[in-house]
């Protein structure tokens, strides 16, 4: 396979497929939560469920001092590689151009030195993460295979995207297909590893702050 | 343990799995800041209290029942079934290093409440016959007697006796169409009698019509704390049976924060019907008659004052405004300890803890995260509204050489009203 159609089949029939496990695997997964139902709750109400929960989406992600003292590093490396990540993926006009392609709509992007920067930024944080991880005596205990694969997955596009955008080593299309490549591996773990909490998060967020705020209670 | 218990809590723990759950297990990102939240983690600094890692028995059958992956790898035999040995090991994470308190559930950034899976845990625990010696006793004698710590009627009937004496008034026992019928708590009759006195000291001051029954007095519930909802269901359905004949129109759950929890949110969905009465938690009958006007305080309290709230009370229950209300009613200097309110740290005993002689030295070792929030506002006295919370409080100050009086809010009340 030469490098022109190595880098045709990625963007090709590779990304399609990549782009169906991962849209049908997401579909899998929240029917997998959603089918599994839950009692009515016969005790009488003291608050919205509605309310709890919508509260507990949106409020979850701000820490109350108290736990920022105490999880200070999980806290901010996990926020710089998060916000990283959105503005990598989302903000770098290349992929822009890709999302209009896929779904006709397209945003304004950051400029691309600030996006390369970013790339920087986030390896790092996800650097710090994966030693904090094999470090601290908690996380080392609850930690799996699976966790390493999922931060692979993630640390994987953003080495190849920065290698590519930056010309290093190998040739200009070999190092951008390696880059596909590596976004349709991550496509397909997506949904069947823990980085499928991008999206059941929201689901997990609405019952605890539901169940909360049934009873009345701030969660 | 036989092949058929195993088999019994495997399906047990299957069958709590529902959406919820699924959602939780689904999101969870191994980040470890529940361990953070968790005083059996913070005070010993082993990781094996992470809160997450102690629903790993229902996190594997979740897996490996519920999710593609999870069932594929189980049908090419990759993954690794649970066993009768898993939950041997996991029985004292469960039970004797989790007080259901759900700190956990308040700081996961995912947003598992994590202490909803350890209570669903533990009905796959008891299935299985992993439950603690001490809360399958203190279980056997609720069915049996009447009450865990083995109290009967005619240690009530003492009580009474005794307190209508103390303040020549009468308690009113099985009278039909009164508005309230209170609930006690069996620490309440032995240990802390003077709870039935001040009841009956408010009521009587602020012409609340209640009553108490000689059939359904106990209002604990060791069947949610143990995981055995049939049982839980049963002690649920005794007091039902008590105020749906008396006619009363509403039940009060005394100051204990489980037994609040056991029939005001957990009570109807054991017994599988909606309650034709109100359930409603002494503070907050308390707190509602403060705001008519209806407690008339002779003189306030001095002393430096702070509270603890017992999770099931507060976190968990709700009631965080009406305990600081009912304080500033009758005390001048109330100060709030560190993460006081709804995150406020447990005792330490509460989930059965305290009935599990087996986690006595590891309780009494998580008293420091009480210690260090009381060092830090110097009370002259400490404030609750849980007896279960007030024993082991008074033991943990005892341990670590606190010299703090511990009060009840209902008898802190009841000691500042006027005669008249």
């Amino acid at each position: 396979m030469t490098d022109a159609e190595f880098l045709l089949w990625v963007r090709g029939p590779a990304f399609n497929i990549a782009l169906f496990i991962m849209l049908a695997g997401i579909v899998v997964r929240f029917m997998e939560i959603l089918l599994m139902g839950r009692k009515t709750n016969l005790a009488e109400a003291r608050g919205s469920e509605m309310a709890g929960g919508l509260n507990t989406i949106w409020r979850r992600t701000l820490p109350d001092a108290d736990t920022f003292r105490r999880s200070g590093f999980t806290i901010i490396a996990g926020n710089v590689f998060h916000i990283g990540l959105f503005v990598v993926i989302f903000l770098f006009v290349p992929h822009i151009l890709v999302f209009e392609r896929l779904f006709g709509v397209s945003w304004a992007g950051l400029p691309s030195n600030i996006v390369d920067a970013t790339t920087v930024v986030t390896i790092v944080a996800l650097l710090a993460v994966l030693v904090h991880r094999v470090k601290d005596p908690v996380l080392r205990m609850l930690s799996n295979f699976s966790d390493y694969l999922a931060w692979l997955v993630t640390i994987l596009p953003l080495i190849t995207g920065w290698l590519a955008f930056n010309r290093v080593g190998l040739s200009g299309s070999t190092l951008i297909g390696l880059h596909i490549l590596s976004v349709e591996l991550l496509m397909v773990l997506f949904p069947f590893t823990k980085l499928s909490h991008a999206f059941t998060l929201v689901l997990a967020r609405w019952y605890n702050g539901a169940i909360a705020g049934y009873k009345g209670v701030q969660s | 343990m036989s092949g058929a218990a195993f088999a019994r809590g495997y399906n047990a723990l299957k069958e709590q799995i529902d959406a919820p759950i699924a959602a939780f297990l689904s999101s969870c990102v191994h980040c470890g800041m529940c361990a953070e939240a968790c005083l059996f983690f913070t005070e010993t600094g082993d990781p094996q209290y992470t809160p997450i890692r102690k629903v790993e028995p229902l996190r594997r059958v979740w897996e490996q029942e519920y999710t593609f992956w999870g069932k594929l790898s189980k049908a090419l035999g990759l993954s690794k079934p649970l066993t009768d040995q898993d939950l041997t090991d996991w029985e004292t994470l469960v039970y004797d290093s989790c007080t259901l308190c759900g700190r956990c559930s308040m700081v996961c950034p995912v947003g598992n409440d994590i202490a909803y899976m350890i209570r669903k845990t533990r009905e796959g625990m008891a299935a299985a016959g992993h439950a603690p010696e001490g809360l399958i006793g203190a279980t056997q004698r609720a069915i049996t007697i009447g009450s865990p710590m083995g109290v009967k009627l005619p240690a009530l009937q003492a009580q009474i006796r005794h307190t209508e004496k103390e303040f020549d008034l009468k308690i009113p026992v099985d009278v039909e169409g009164t508005d309230y019928l209170c609930m006690l708590s069996s620490m309440e009759i032995m240990n802390f009698p003077e709870y039935i006195g001040s009841i009956a000291r408010i009521f009587k001051q602020a012409d609340v019509s209640w009553t108490l029954s000689s059939e359904a007095f106990e209002a604990t519930n060791s069947g949610i704390q143990i995981g055995v909802s049939d049982i839980a269901a049963q002690l649920v359905q005794r007091i039902v049976d008590a105020a749906e004949k008396l006619k009363v129109k509403a039940v009060i759950s005394p100051e204990c924060g489980h037994a609040y929890m056991a029939i005001r949110w957990e009570g109807p969905n054991l017994v599988g019907k909606r309650f034709g009465f109100k359930v409603v938690h002494i503070l907050e009958v308390l707190d509602e008659l403060r705001a008519q006007g209806r407690l008339k305080v002779a003189d306030r309290e001095t002393r430096k004052l702070t509270y603890h709230d017992p999770c099931q009370i507060g976190r968990r229950g709700g009631v965080l405004e009406q305990p600081r209300n009912l304080i500033n009613m009758v005390a001048e200097n109330f100060v709030e300890m560190p993460e006081a309110g709804k995150m406020n740290w447990c005792c330490g005993a509460g989930g059965g803890v305290s009935t599990n002689e087996r986690a006595d030295a590891l309780r009494l070792k998580t008293f420091a995260r009480k210690k260090s929030q009381l060092d830090a506002v110097n009370p002259d006295a400490l404030v609750s509204a849980c007896s279960n919370c007030r024993i082991h409080l008074e033991e943990g100050l005892e341990e670590y050489h606190m010299d703090i009086p511990l009060l009840s809010l209902t008898e802190t009340i009841a000691d500042h009203l006027s005669d008249t």
